[in-house]
């Protein structure tokens, strides 16, 4: 049986915070920028004018990347400026975003609006 | 030897055999004339090996496109080199011409230290009266004010920088295709500029020779790599009534021709590296070629007209 020490208690405390936070960002169905890269499991890499995988499946909350391995220079804008677009990635270059709200977000790239993709939030 | 230069009255290093002899290098590069309807070409090696000078012209202006001031991958390490060699070439032409257009992607990544340097090599060229457009490489985090800041200086930009002016009795039309381009779709002017090019050219006779320039080809080149401008249609319906109508285009890195009425289509070599032919590739992008063919597949584009003929010749030239 675990008892709410005090210090227990500000755990439990922020962690609430948190998820109150969470819960208000996915309410607001905005994605947030991040250009910290310490989550790489949701990694899209794009080459030879793709977005490898076109489309990833994520849960709200959990960070996306994106790396840009062709010689050209590529961008991510949110069909319907659903989340803020990236500057242009050179070669090697990464861009992050951290996903809100449950949903589809369409994407592409507008130096060459042929390439699209897409992220499915789910819950 | 022939490479040997054995005339050289301008002191230039280039004499007339040579001029011709590296022009007759450009493999597709042919000479336009374009009367009552009727295109007629003429090979430059046929013109070389006749020896005629190329008829007197009121007018003439060069193209050059896709500096990509800033690009240092292995299709070419020093894009800044090969375009001074673009610009040595002018400067050593025997009739200089009247003004440069730059048909856009002036820098690589839209950086004010790459339009620095491009501005720092163009102060070599003779040339001195330059228009552009830009490419989409020129406006990729701001929208184009950068550019606009520092290329509409000596025009009257309207909206996101397109504009019209006469010379020689020829009206020039430089348009914008590469901004609010949507996704999955090609280039696009929309409907502003379209609703200007409208009222820009209702009052001019059908006997005004008209150039158009943009970036991304105004036809359908090869819409499956965005190679088009989805309401070019539109564009060219405006110019329908005129007889003589001569579109110039960057973007595709290649010389590619085509005639549709009085409308011809042209599509000029960049200064820094090829891209592949529509479709023998994956995709677009920088092509990688051996060293030694490189320059053969970079160049630029001459243009004269002749007044009282409805005829211009476009004239390509590689950097071998």
């Amino acid at each position: 049986m675990t008892t709410l020490t005090p210090k227990n208690k500000t755990a439990a405390l922020l962690c609430g915070i948190a998820f109150l936070n969470l819960s208000l960002f996915a309410l607001a169905g905005e994605m947030k920028n991040d250009d910290s890269t310490t989550s790489k499991q949701n990694r899209i890499e794009i080459k030879d004018f793709a977005f490898n995988p076109q489309t990833i499946t994520v849960k709200s909350g959990e960070k996306v990347t994106w790396i840009n391995r062709d010689e050209e220079p590529h961008t991510i804008v949110s069909v319907g400026k659903q989340f803020k677009k990236s500057t242009a990635l050179d070669t090697d270059q990464e861009f992050t975003i951290t996903v809100g709200a449950p949903g589809t977000y369409d994407y592409f790239c507008s130096v060459h609006p042929k390439m699209t993709g897409t992220i499915v939030v789910e819950k | 030897m022939s490479d040997y230069i054995s005339h050289d009255h301008e002191h230039d290093g280039i004499d007339r055999r040579g001029f011709l002899h590296c022009m007759a290098w450009a493999g597709t590069g042919l000479l336009w004339t374009v009367s009552g309807g009727v295109l007629a070409s003429k090979t430059l090696a046929q013109i070389a090996k006749a020896a005629e000078p190329l008829p007197a012209t009121d007018l003439s202006f060069l193209q050059i496109s896709d500096s990509h001031i800033g690009f240092s991958k292995e299709a070419n390490k020093d894009v800044t080199e090969t375009f001074k060699i673009a610009l040595d070439r002018i400067n050593a032409m025997p009739t200089p011409p009247a003004f440069l257009i730059h048909t856009g992607d002036i820098t690589q990544l839209s950086k004010p230290e790459e339009f620095d340097t491009f501005d720092q090599v163009l102060k070599s060229c003779r040339t001195k009266d330059v228009f552009y457009v830009p490419g989409e490489h020129d406006v990729l985090n701001d929208g184009g004010k950068l550019y606009r800041d520092r290329y509409l200086k000596n025009v009257e930009g309207k909206g996101s920088g397109w504009y019209s002016f006469n010379k020689n009795g020829v009206h020039f039309i430089g348009l914008v295709n590469v901004l609010d381009l949507q996704a999955g779709g090609l280039g696009q002017l929309g409907d502003e500029q379209l609703e200007w090019l409208e009222a820009d050219v209702k009052d001019l006779g059908t006997s005004t020779p008209i150039v158009v320039f943009a970036h991304i080809p105004l036809w359908a080149v090869y819409p499956q790599w965005g190679w088009g401008t989805s309401d070019s249609e539109r564009a060219l319906g405006y110019l329908k009534r005129f007889g003589s109508v001569t579109v110039l285009n960057g973007h595709i890195h290649q010389v590619l021709q085509k005639v549709e009425g009085n409308v011809t289509f042209h599509s000029a070599m960049s200064t820094a590296f090829p891209q592949p032919a529509p479709g023998t590739a994956a995709n677009p992008g920088p092509l990688k070629v051996p060293a030694e063919k490189l320059r053969s597949m970079l160049g630029l584009t001459s243009v004269q007209y002749k007044q009282g003929k409805s005829a211009l010749a476009v004239v390509d030239s590689n950097l071998s």
